[in-house]
């Protein structure tokens, strides 16, 4: 038997070095404190918001920013920087567990198209290339009227409209690993397919699809953030930043700070993960195989 | 290629329709209907028929340019789309093309000139384009151009003033993307070995840049610009909405909140087809500019 060196499985790499690494520059720095504050602000939003995000005070209706109503108030006296804040929960955990779903069920799809071949994976590249030629709004759309307004069902909807994207990419990574000197030596050593799946393949496939997975975060956001627009997302009194600029529409002459702050949180975020996940990219020396063909 | 799929994106549009919640025949009874009406309702629109026998009908008149009444709006399908689809190819076609070509010029712009700064704002545009979200841009536009300049219409479709702003937030998107994959495309192309050999005989900055670099870069450009047909068809779904103006986006997610299944069925078959015509003029144009491409496929 040969001994082989323990070396640090991709897990590891992942969660310890290429992180902390990204951190290295100035870009990662802001980019990745500023996500971590938004995460921070969404955990303890209760202990954070100066006012309760349903109180209404219609006497204190749309007014502009000022002490102590910092971002103004909406059209029902609603404090927006509270809003806000509560309304970080509502979108970061409704677009990550979305993402989650989609990237489970995306490897597994895709890991099984690109192992197993053959008629299976044409079938499923198919459907998925359907998918993947219409835009996410479109596909996001028909499935939250499918199933009706609400979170649960924008949740799903996102992670039905960023589906194609994870299976692809996991199927591209699995069939260019198959062919790798590596694995053919682990078939020749009698390693059962189930073993190469999970303890080769997989592993080395994963870190593109988490970096890809936390820029669809973003995506995710800005869809959410769409749908609540349409008034198809969060119902009313939930705070989430699409459903504050829908309500705010109505008020775009009277009160336009309504529509702007959610806006630009909801881009601040979104840039904050891109830049971020660039970052990633760049530490863990994968932008060549972030490509899904 | 091209006829299977389009058959499998009928029958997954048919399907996905008929899975909607709510039934067009409640909105359509008189409050008060007995279960007679409602059944002879159910007849006159066929839904009484299996879903099957459903299909085949619904395919064989499409083959006749007949996409069935609207059953809330009460007028042919065929219609209503015509009376749509000139505003949404008007305002798809312009805020294609001016992506097309303002997004191609900065990618350019930023991949040649060694400006630090330049660099900066283009690459700060490309991320900005890349993440704000459509509507939101769209509202910031009607603030600015419409309350508060007064330059423009905040809403409607009366006049080409009114095109402005809708054009300007799909190609705000669309320059940030068409920008990002010239300058990469560009980049890529600069360091490979026959331009090397085109600055060692002479020939200058320019003409290299004009005659070999660009049709080098252009591939992977307008391979991307195919694709981003239908993506440019999604967000003026968005920008329709929030701009108030007739077109294929505003119909559908109107035929949508009133469950008018015929509609929707149109809409989402003429985007489907609109990405798949997009995709093939892509596959085209890519044979047409790469020489290696034209000869596999002879």
């Amino acid at each position: 038997m040969i001994a082989i060196k323990k070396t640090k499985s991709v897990y590891q790499r992942l969660a310890g070095l290429s992180v902390v690494r990204a951190f290295g520059s100035t870009m990662g720095k802001i980019s990745g404190g500023l996500m971590i504050l938004l995460v921070f602000v969404a955990i303890f939003a209760p202990w954070i918001a100066p006012f309760d995000y349903a109180s209404q005070d219609l006497l204190n209706a749309n007014l502009a920013p000022a002490w102590p109503h910092v971002l103004g108030t909406d059209e029902f006296g609603r404090d927006v920087l509270s809003r806000l804040i509560y309304g970080a929960r509502t979108s970061l955990s409704v677009s990550a567990t979305a993402i989650f779903i989609s990237i489970t069920a995306g490897m597994t799809l895709g890991a099984a198209a690109g192992y197993f071949g053959g008629t299976f994976e044409r079938v499923v590249m198919t459907v998925v290339d359907l998918t993947w030629s219409f835009p996410d709004i479109l596909i996001a759309l028909i499935f939250v009227a499918i199933l009706g307004p609400g979170l649960t069902s924008t949740m799903f909807a996102i992670a039905i409209a960023y589906l194609a994207q994870f299976t692809r990419l996991t199927r591209a990574q699995i069939v260019r690993l198959k062919n790798e000197t590596f694995i053919e030596a682990t078939i020749n050593l009698g390693a059962k397919p189930r073993h190469i799946l999970w303890r080769h393949l997989l592993p080395n496939a994963l870190s593109p699809v988490i970096v890809v997975g936390m820029l669809a975060i973003g995506d995710g956001i800005v869809l959410e953030a769409t749908l609540g627009f349409f008034g198809l997302g969060a119902q009313p009194p939930t705070p989430s930043w699409g459903a504050m600029m829908s309500s705010g529409t109505a008020q775009l002459f009277l009160a336009p700070w309504v529509i702007i702050f959610p806006g630009v949180v909801v881009a601040l975020t979104v840039i904050s993960v891109n830049l971020f996940g660039d970052e990633l990219i760049n530490s863990l020396d994968i932008r060549e195989r972030m490509r899904e063909d | 290629m091209l006829i299977p799929v389009s058959i499998a994106i009928s029958m997954v549009v048919f399907m996905i329709v008929h899975l909607l919640p709510g039934d067009p025949i409640d909105n359509l009874l008189r409050i008060g209907s007995s279960p007679e009406d409602r059944a002879l309702m159910v007849a006159k629109y066929g839904l009484d028929q299996p879903l099957f026998t459903q299909y085949f009908l619904w395919m064989g008149a499409m083959f006749q340019g007949d996409f069935g009444q609207a059953i809330v709006l009460r007028r042919p399908v065929i219609d209503l789309i015509g009376q749509n689809l000139p505003y949404s190819l008007v305002l798809g076609g312009l805020a294609f093309a001016f992506s097309s070509i303002v997004g191609m010029l900065l990618g350019t712009v930023s991949a040649v000139v060694k400006n630090p700064i330049l660099e900066r704002f283009v690459r700060g545009f490309i991320l900005l384009g890349s993440t704000v979200p459509g509507f939101w841009l769209a509202l910031l536009l009607i603030l600015a151009f419409s309350v508060t300049l007064g330059w423009f219409p905040v809403s409607g479709a009366k006049n080409w003033q009114s095109l402005v702003l809708p054009v300007l937030t799909i190609g705000f998107g669309g320059v940030a993307l068409v920008a990002r994959v010239t300058r990469v495309a560009l980049q890529d192309a600069m360091r490979e070995d026959f331009v090397m050999l085109l600055h060692a005989k002479g020939l200058s900055p320019g003409v290299i840049l004009i005659k070999h670099l660009i049709p080098h870069a252009l591939l992977p450009v307008v391979t991307i610009l195919a694709l981003r047909i239908g993506w440019i068809l999604g967000g003026a779904v968005t920008v329709e909405f929030v701009f108030g103006r007739p077109g294929l986006g505003s119909l559908l997610i109107r035929a949508i909140g009133q469950r008018d299944y015929p509609v929707v069925q149109g809409c989402l078959l003429m985007l489907a087809l609109a990405v798949m015509i997009g995709t093939l003029i892509g596959d085209l144009a890519q044979a047409s500019l790469d020489p290696r491409v034209r000869e596999n496929k002879s």
